[in-house]
């Protein structure tokens, strides 16, 4: 990567573009790599001086493995579950507030919006410490409503739609209006039919976040009763790493796979909402 | 993509925090400010329509950020029902304990270095990849994608990427005859872990955004540097590095606000560890404090100092990305 002064001329440029690609393919597909091939390695195979690059023989059997020694398939219910019914609400708060704030008129509308756009300063550690303590106390640990509700208020995403809202076309808006269109008629069937590529984006910010929430489920789950994936996978790894990492590996992979997989086929939404300024999801 | 970042972000601060109502731009939004026939009607609907979310962001985001300034003046055990009010003996403790010290470093450097990582090396790729090449979209994907993946996985492969006996990094690292430095148990090597872990997860993002930026700036400042014959690099520090400055300036406030609260790769990789406080970060510290020693008080005060560093970092960056240069 040390190519920079060789960029002299487009030739040099273009030698540099290409270092720059070998170099991409090796930082970050070498360890993608050499996670996916350790999880379908046999024990010995694994633990070999040197290391080798081709599992020998093929064993696919640590992804078998991952479910007997954990309940891994019932992290990956629950993650299922808690991301989307996560997603939906939030999808749904964050268009009905952004529609509230963009198109309604009603008094204290811009400090309203104010709290909803400051919550975004404030980190989750400094909320946790109080939050774990009240949903504690009603008994919510270990369920799905104590992982679920503190998570479902969304900021980042109402202020994304809010400001997709009030870029649409000024004049279509006020026909839709004249016509004596009812606001959530027009919501419907005027204002969202024009903005499904942010609702697309948004939506797919909202999975990303969640499938990788941590800290929360972290502190509130600790069976595999409501535990989602990234905490599972902590489990699996006290449980295994370091002795056998075949199946820590399988399960790995089989966390990183379903977003690798979303992002794979809809990766220009993705980044979209990803780098729409956000701080957090 | 299309969309640069910065402008969405400067841009609701500038008119939120003037308290006008105006869109961001002129010929939009103007539904906004027509006379609403039914105001009551609109009223109850906004009611309704804002009441859940603002609600959920009220008990779950501001009743607790009250609380936990008010726990940190608190001796508790957070599985206790009774507090007892110590005024500000758990800050006078802050400043004087021996711990601070490490962790605030420990937090200083992790940032410092992800933050410095993230920002050089996804420059050079947006750099570099700016051209028409074979594999470019390829690349670009392949470079965004560990930012998809969730940091706990990222975390428990990596430790297996850097293990000091089976690992990938030792397996290189022998090939070329060098020995493998103690990850798991030298504290600067588990620092380096961490930090190298974190950077390799997060360039995707400033390389997304470092490549918007470079593809939205304008060419006419380096048709210009290219006939005056600046040679390549004179080039790159005098003209583009330049109109980069506003996308730096937000990239490294957005990365810094984002790896000083990383929890999930330190908790799965070392627990903060080797050796006591080897890589613990003051947001490690809040958690174990508040649940592993059970002194709720103390974490709730850590998190307090934490919170008003990053509330000064946020309005510093709100103020800066106001003026009119930035």
């Amino acid at each position: 990567m040390q190519t920079d002064t060789s960029l002299e001329k487009s030739l040099g440029s273009k030698i540099a573009g290409y270092a720059a690609i070998v170099a991409v393919v090796l930082i970050i597909g070498a360890p993608l790599y050499w996670i996916l091939i350790t999880s379908l390695k046999d024990r010995p195979d694994i633990y070999v001086q040197p290391a080798t690059w081709w599992p020998n023989p093929f064993r696919p059997q640590n992804y078998a493995a991952v479910n007997s020694e954990v309940p891994f398939m019932l992290y990956v219910r629950n993650s299922v579950l808690i991301t989307v019914i996560l997603t939906v609400v939030e999808v749904t708060l964050g268009i009905f507030s952004a529609y509230a704030l963009a198109f309604l008129r009603f008094p204290g509308r811009n400090l309203l919006f104010l709290v909803i756009l400051a919550s975004l300063m404030v980190p989750n550690q400094i909320t946790v410490i109080s939050n774990y303590a009240l949903v504690a106390g009603l008994g919510w640990r270990n369920t799905f409503q104590g992982i679920i509700i503190p998570l479902a208020g969304v900021a980042f995403g109402a202020f994304l739609m809010r400001n997709h809202f009030l870029s649409l076309p000024f004049e279509i808006i006020e026909a839709a209006r004249m016509d004596g269109a009812r606001p959530m008629k027009m919501l419907f069937r005027v204002v969202l039919p024009m903005s499904w590529p942010t609702v697309v984006a948004f939506t797919l910010i909202t999975i990303v976040a969640e499938w990788n929430q941590y800290l929360w489920p972290f502190l509130m789950a600790d069976t595999e009763a409501t535990a989602p994936l990234p905490v599972g996978l902590t489990l699996l790894q006290n449980n295994e790493g370091l002795t056998n990492w075949g199946p820590v590996m399988a399960g790995t992979v089989l966390t990183m796979l379903p977003i690798l997989v979303i992002f794979l086929f809809l990766q220009r939404q993705m980044i979209k909402g990803l780098t729409s300024g956000a701080v957090k999801g | 993509m299309s969309a640069p970042p910065l402008r969405a972000h400067g841009s609701s601060s500038t008119d939120e925090a003037g308290g006008r109502s105006a869109p961001p731009s002129a010929s939009s939004g103007g539904g906004a400010q027509q006379k609403a026939p039914r105001p009551w009607g609109e009223w109850l609907l906004a009611v309704a329509l804002l009441a859940p979310n603002l609600i959920l962001l009220i008990i779950f985001t501001y009743r607790p950020l009250l609380d936990n300034i008010r726990l940190s003046f608190y001796n508790w055990n957070i599985s206790s029902p009774r507090a007892r009010f110590i005024g500000l003996d758990n800050y006078r403790e802050w400043f004087t304990a021996r711990d601070t010290g490490i962790i605030v470093w420990n937090t200083v450097v992790f940032t410092v270095a992800t933050v410095i990582g993230s920002l050089v090396l996804g420059l050079l790729l947006a750099f570099l990849l700016d051209q028409k090449l074979r594999g470019r979209n390829f690349v670009r994907s392949l470079v965004f994608a560990p930012y998809v993946i969730s940091g706990a996985a990222i975390g428990v492969a990596f430790q297996f990427v850097f293990d000091p006996n089976f690992g990938l990094i030792r397996d290189l690292l022998l090939r070329i005859g060098q020995t493998v430095p103690d990850f798991y148990q030298n504290p600067t090597w588990a620092m380096v872990m961490v930090t190298t872990t974190y950077i390799w997860k997060n360039i995707g993002y400033t390389f997304v955004i470092y490549l918007a930026a470079l593809q939205a700036r304008r060419v006419e400042l380096d048709e210009a540097a290219e006939i005056d014959r600046a040679s390549a690099l004179t080039k790159f520090w005098r003209v583009t590095l330049p109109q980069l400055r506003p996308t730096t300036f937000f990239l490294s406030v957005t990365v810094l606000l984002n790896s000083v609260q990383v929890f999930d790769i330190i908790n799965v990789m070392t627990r903060g560890g080797p050796v006591g406080n080897g890589t613990t970060t003051m947001v490690f510290q809040v958690y174990q404090e508040t649940f592993v020693n059970s002194r709720a008080g103390y974490g709730a005060t850590v998190a307090t100092i934490m919170f008003l560093v990053l509330l000064a970092i946020t309005l510093f960056q709100v103020r800066v990305m106001d003026r009119k240069d930035m």
